[in-house]
């Protein structure tokens, strides 16, 4: 039975499409000030001040999945930022010193010139350096949240801290933004950003059934909008239209992988140049990876629009990738009942330690303690030299053998 | 371990088993009672069905058969989907393991130490798979490292295991990269240090990488063509485990005899 395609993505292509034109148009005819922004935010404050926002992973994806990273890495290295940092980083930087962009194909120059920069540390602090390169470039202003990692609880003293630097971004951004942050346009992009959290966590939900109408692979495209248009009503909409979807396909009992015989967890980054054949490769597995930490990392449902710079905050501090060892496993564990799940499979992203659970014993301990089979795959989010084609095949191929015998 | 007796008959069927590996195929023919009848180990070459075809013949000729004989034919080994005269394929994380647990029973850690990559296998009192580790993206630890430090050395590969028991001075060398470790040994020889120590500190090293994979617990059995070929290697995990390591019979062949036993075991 061939593989069902997603009807939305009609919409979805167009909606991005948009999107990436409408930052265009603001950077060139100036109808807007652009800032750059990391993905878990605060995007929510810098639309409710009118900016058009543009967030250097999401073009860091593009270039991985366009498989476009490696032909820039080397100009970035040269430059003295090390093989090893985050490979978004460096395949980023590298397209602009070559003056290339996935977003030409848009329509756009290049990336969108930045009025401001700002960033939230809670992932890593790579996206800091990152920053401080445009900010550099562009001779403009970097601002930034320096949050906690390795958060065991979430506790008010740590919520306060980080709610504080919220509230201190307020004054610079009003500057270049050249107006005051109107407390109801602030509310009411958090209302629409919490909705679009909600309507994504649904979406990921829905493959908690069997078969999972949604993989990993599937979820790495359709999360575009929760990435880059959380806080606007076009981001809502799309979500309405995914989930309809996938509850049509959970009552017609359409698969994400046709047979799906086995389900798996994905932990850590995507491996953004290989989307296309580890999916097809799993699906001749009859395997489907119906659960992962990388698509629920855009779940902010801890914003409150009656509280909002507190709420910014606990749902900065409450991201999984922020979180020590023992709440990632307890995680992952109810993810391993949740979604009933025959397997655990561990991205060791080489550039990206922040996004890889592997290094501290985590998948182990899980082994033992759940008493699940696991499996670690190494390689990288955009790097595809840390990846080797013959040996991650083997080993998965290997490890769906494992999870078949008897 | 079942290889006593006589072979089983024709009708009883026989089974072939190919092992398209990195540096060398491997082919092993056995019978109905899983008895080995014939093997051979050929360089893989460029061409991986031709070197497969040529094994395949050779374990034939030693068993005594012809290829019409066989029931089935499969194939593992990163060559295994090039094998196209294979009626089935298996990985050689699966093959190493049912090979081994046809010679040594309960509860073992398989290390295969190959041309380009190292395995640790864990299987199960009751023979079941519980997890595996290979090596990263990187050739220390495997056989390509030691082709290199026998270059450098400038002695034939295989006389290097040879050399190294001749060994004097205890000396370490790195594990980390292939290229490194290169450089360390250059070094060391510009220090005069003598080819036999740097020989055995090169097995060291290989050592060192396969302990840094995995917790070397339970009954250690090693396999694979470094296992085969540079008995030193087997003394210093043994050594450094402080417990003895099996070297079951046919070390080298071992993934291509599981998976003439999958094959068995599929037409059974």
């Amino acid at each position: 039975m061939p593989r069902a395609e997603f009807r939305s993505t009609e919409r979805l292509r167009p909606l991005m499409a948009d999107y990436y034109r409408g930052l265009g148009a603001a950077a060139r005819d100036k109808t807007a000030p652009v800032a750059w922004c990391t993905s878990v935010g605060p995007a929510e404050l810098l639309r409710a001040l009118g900016f058009e926002v543009h967030f250097p992973e999401n073009h860091g994806a593009m270039l991985g999945a366009l498989r476009q990273a490696n032909d820039y890495l080397p100009r970035a290295h040269a430059l003295g930022y090390s093989p090893d940092i985050c490979s978004y980083l460096s395949s980023d930087v590298g397209a602009f010193l070559a003056g290339r962009s996935p977003l030409e194909r848009f329509g756009l120059e290049g990336v969108p010139k930045a009025d401001v920069l700002v960033f939230n540390t809670n992932q890593c602090h790579d996206v800091r350096h990152w920053f401080e390169f445009y900010g550099r470039a562009f001779k403009v202003p970097v601002l930034g949240v320096t949050s906690f990692r390795d958060v065991d609880e979430v506790t008010a003293p740590l919520v306060d801290a980080v709610a504080r630097q919220f509230e201190d971004l307020v004054p610079p951004l009003e500057q270049v933004a050249g107006t005051r942050l109107g407390a109801d346009r602030l509310q009411a992009t958090l209302e629409r950003s919490v909705a679009c959290s909600r309507l994504w966590k649904a979406c990921l939900e829905t493959a908690a059934r069997r078969p999972s109408p949604l993989s990993f692979f599937d979820g790495c495209i359709q999360m575009g909008p929760a990435v880059v248009l959380r806080g606007t009503e076009e981001a809502c909409a799309y979500y309405r239209l995914l989930l309809a979807e996938l509850e049509e396909r959970v009552r017609a009992g359409t698969g994400a992988v046709p047979g799906e015989r086995f389900r798996l967890y994905w932990d850590g980054m995507p491996i953004w140049g290989k989307l296309k054949d580890l999916s097809g490769l799993f699906e001749r597995l009859s395997a489907c990876i119906v659960a992962s930490t990388y698509c629920n990392s855009w779940v902010f449902e801890a914003l409150d629009p009656a509280d909002p710079f507190r709420s910014m905050a606990r749902a900065s501090l409450e991201l999984f990738i922020a979180r020590a060892e023992g709440p990632k496993e307890r995680y992952i564990e109810r993810m391993v009942e949740g979604f009933e799940l025959d397997g655990l499979v561990f991205h060791d992203a080489r550039t990206c330690p922040n996004n890889s659970n592997t290094r501290y014993g985590m998948p182990g301990r899980l082994r033992v303690r759940l008493k699940i089979p696991v499996l670690t795959i190494d390689g990288d989010l955009n790097d595809l030299r840390c990846y080797s084609e013959e040996q991650s095949k083997t080993s998965i191929e290997g490890f769906i053998e494992q999870l078949a015998e008897p | 371990m079942s290889d006593q007796g006589a072979p089983a008959s024709a009708r009883d069927g026989f089974y072939g088993g190919i092992d398209s590996g990195s540096w060398n195929t491997k082919a092993v023919v056995i019978d109905a009672g899983a008895r080995v009848l014939g093997t051979a180990v050929v360089r893989s070459g460029a061409d991986l069905e031709a070197a497969a075809e040529s094994a395949f013949a050779i374990a034939l000729r030693a068993a005594g058969m012809e290829a019409k004989e066989l029931g089935a034919v499969w194939a593992t080994g990163f060559g295994r989907e090039n094998i196209t005269f294979a009626q089935g394929t298996r990985t050689e994380l699966d093959c190493h393991g049912r090979g081994v647990r046809h010679f040594i029973p309960g509860a073992v850690t398989v290390v295969d130490i190959g041309g380009q990559d190292a395995k640790v296998i864990k299987l199960d009192e009751h023979g079941r798979r519980v997890s595996h580790k290979m090596n990263r993206k990187c050739a220390a630890g495997t056989g390509s490292f030691i082709d290199e430090m026998a270059l450098r050395l400038d002695v034939a590969i295989g006389d290097l295991s040879a050399l190294a028991s001749r060994y004097e001075e205890e000396l370490e060398l790195g594990s980390f990269c292939t290229v490194f470790t290169g450089t360390e040994l250059l070094s060391a020889i510009r220090r005069g240090k003598r080819p036999a120590d740097l020989a055995r500190a090169a097995y060291k090293s290989i050592v060192k990488r396969v302990l840094e994979m995995d917790v070397l617990d339970q009954q250690v059995v090693a396999t694979g063509g470094v296992v085969a070929h540079h008995p030193m290697v087997v003394s210093l995990l043994e050594q450094a485990l402080g417990a003895k390591v099996i070297v079951p019979p046919l070390p080298q062949e071992m993934g291509a005899l599981g998976a003439a036993l999958a094959a068995l075991e599929a037409g059974s």
